[in-house]
């Protein structure tokens, strides 16, 4: 008989030990000591700046000094709605909603392969595909957009090579989408806006698509739906969790971002501009913070309508 | 009686693999059919074969008459109770159970009229507004299977629809399943693995094996004459001789089936036996014996004696229940 062993072991010892036994016993401890450091960040370093960039907004500035009169007032919001800022707001807005569709649009077929179809280096190759330009300079695609939307650029070319060089021009000569050339134009902006955050709505909806098990498509083929009618009543509501939340992204990021527009298309202000030219050459900060309460209410109002819709059911 | 289902020497490969190969089967109208096998036996590519969602990579499938290769499960009227039952998660009950009359085009009051109809009929009157994450497994099941019910199918395939119930449930369902099928005359076709299932529930049985039917039968002449090897082991996992012990006992060299409740301790007589051990499986014992070399099971009833392991005993059975088999394999 070799001699018995001991059926609890003894305590480990030392700090790191003691500390292990102490944080198995209180799970909450535990958690508490896990949380407290992102919570602290989130709470004082992001959401505190947040606020304080909304509270600018409710003071105003003195036309006369320039200076910022902190007093509480609705005087900057009121100057929102001057028509030539309520212009940049539509116009901001109205792209956002154009830019998600599409991604949407054109993301829906690459996710259902890749959530369906794919397999091994399919899928891998799908994540690379949909990952790689996210690895790159977002200032360096835009700027070889620039190139291939020009007038002399790659695009022109081919449009002449394949004498459609007429349906080009006809489409810049419609107003307001229109314009000299594709890089100068609303459209331009659009097609970059677009490319820039497809990933965005790729990933999100390939995550939902996924989910979806065959059965439940083949059960609504067996029921006697046709593939259209199975794609209305089930995949769809099935994936829309997913799109609505890379719509999220899309929308959003269109809604604050300056650079795009200001490198290609036309000279017309979208919000993000406008908060740059407030902020900075103008000092206008409180009206820059009313401006980017704009994107906060519109997205609020948007997740609101979309639960509503039931879009978040399906989780 | 006219034939719901016909297949003729229908093939299903995948790649390298032949998970249906050269099937002849024969479905009558009205019939309680199961399909029974291990798990890639064949069975259940073979009931998607019939819905549609496999296309046979050679031979030919006749539903009610009509060829079946290219046409989709859309247009097929045949519906499926599906082994995840595969409830749509973002309708409530009544309209999963309304989903066939709604792609129809049937109005939404008479619809919702026959999905409560239907789920009167599954014993689920009332429960139209839940949603499906709401229910039970069992409460599931039949949702799914009003949800086919109520399209009134030529042929109702039913894919392991029991397997993820508990044993009291099951038994429930498979009473249910059969009064269901017997009151509404429709064609069902059943897939498991579950032998006691499938002999207590259908009308006819095919054994499947490796992409091949091993034999089709009434349950009593499965249980009775199984044709090979295989089926005797697989159905009701019999005593499998090998042709010299048969030669000793029926004259005759061939395998032989031998069930284990057709053997009997004898009285006097019979043949002697060492015991190997019991297990005590409350309606009966399980003896295990050896016999020359030979390993048997046996079942004992209950109240029955049992003999102690390593003890010697006599066995015995009628000469008619030693089957041989036409088949080795």
């Amino acid at each position: 008989m070799t001699a018995a062993e001991p059926v609890i072991l003894p305590g480990r010892g030392g700090l790191f030990g003691t500390l292990s036994d102490v944080l198995w016993r209180n799970p909450r401890l535990t958690l508490l000591l896990m949380l407290a450091p992102p919570l602290l960040w989130l709470g004082i370093i992001y959401l505190g700046s947040l606020f304080a960039l909304l509270a600018q907004s409710f003071f105003s500035i003195d036309e006369f000094s320039g200076l910022i009169r902190y007093e509480w007032t609705l005087k900057t919001y009121a100057e929102l709605l001057r028509p030539s800022n309520l212009d940049i707001i539509v116009r901001t807005v109205t792209m956002a909603a154009a830019v998600t569709l599409a991604s949407a649009v054109v993301a829906f077929p690459i996710a259902y392969y890749a959530a369906r179809y794919a397999r091994g280096k399919w899928k891998a190759f799908f994540y690379l595909g949909a990952m790689l330009p996210l690895w790159s300079s977002y200032l360096v695609k835009i700027y070889a957009w620039k190139l291939i939307l020009a007038k002399e650029g790659i695009l022109t070319w081919i449009f002449a090579k394949l004498h459609l060089t007429p349906v080009l021009e006809a489409w810049l000569s419609i107003p307001v989408i229109g314009g000299n050339s594709l890089s100068v134009s609303y459209t331009g902006t659009f097609i970059v806006f677009v490319y820039v955050w497809l990933p965005y709505m790729i990933l999100p909806t390939q995550a939902a698509l996924e989910r979806v098990p065959d059965s439940m498509l083949e059960a609504s083929s067996d029921l006697g739906g046709s593939p259209a009618q199975t794609f209305r009543h089930v995949l769809l509501p099935l994936a829309l969790p997913g799109i609505i939340a890379g719509s999220i992204f899309t929308f959003s990021l269109t809604l604050g971002d300056y650079i795009i527009p200001q490198i290609i298309g036309s000279s017309r202000l979208f919000i993000g501009q406008a908060v740059y030219a407030h902020q900075g050459t103008a000092g206008n900060i409180p009206l820059a913070a009313a401006f980017t309460v704009v994107p906060i209410v519109i997205m609020g109002l948007y997740l609101w309508m979309a639960k509503r819709q039931g879009a978040f059911d399906a989780l | 009686m006219q034939t719901a289902v016909a297949f003729s020497q229908v093939s299903r490969h995948f790649g390298p693999v032949r998970a249906v190969d050269g099937v002849d089967l024969k479905i009558a109208e009205g019939e309680f059919f199961a399909m029974l096998g291990p798990s890639g036996s064949g069975k259940t590519t073979c009931l998607r074969l019939i819905a549609g969602f496999e296309q046979p990579t050679a031979g030919h499938i006749e539903i009610f008459g009509e060829t079946a290769e290219g046409v989709p499960p859309y247009r097929r009227n045949v519906n499926t109770v599906f082994q995840d039952y595969a409830l749509f998660p973002h309708l409530s009950v009544a309209d999963n159970v309304a989903y066939g009359p709604m792609i129809r085009g049937v109005a939404k009051a008479e619809r919702m009229k026959a999905a409560e109809e239907a789920l009167a009929l599954v014993q689920l009157p009332g429960y139209g507004a839940r949603q499906p994450g709401q229910l039970s497994g069992g409460q599931r099941q039949r949702v799914a299977l009003a949800r086919a019910l109520v399209n009134k199918p030529k042929v109702l395939l039913l894919d392991e629809p029991l397997g993820a119930l508990d044993l009291k449930l099951r038994e429930q369902m498979q009473e249910e399943l059969k009064t269901l099928q017997r009151s509404l005359g429709i064609t069902f076709v059943f897939v498991t693995h579950d032998q006691g299932e499938a002999l207590s529930m259908a009308d006819r049985v095919a054994v499947f094996n490796e992409g091949k039917i091993m034999q089709v039968g009434a349950p009593e002449e499965i249980y009775r004459a199984p044709r090979s090897r295989f089926v005797a082991d697989f159905v009701g996992s019999s005593n499998i001789l090998p042709p010299e012990t048969v030669e000793r006992f029926a004259g005759k060299r061939a395998w032989a089936s031998l069930r284990p409740e057709s053997i009997r301790l004898a009285t006097a007589g019979g043949h002697a036996a060492t015991v190997l051990g019991h297990s005590y499986l409350g309606a009966a014992t399980r003896l295990s014996v050896d016999m020359d070399g030979q390993r048997l099971t046996l079942l004992l009833p209950a109240g029955a004696t049992v003999p102690a392991t390593g003890s010697q005993a006599a066995i015995e059975w009628n000469g008619d229940d030693l089957h041989l088999m036409e088949d080795g394999q």
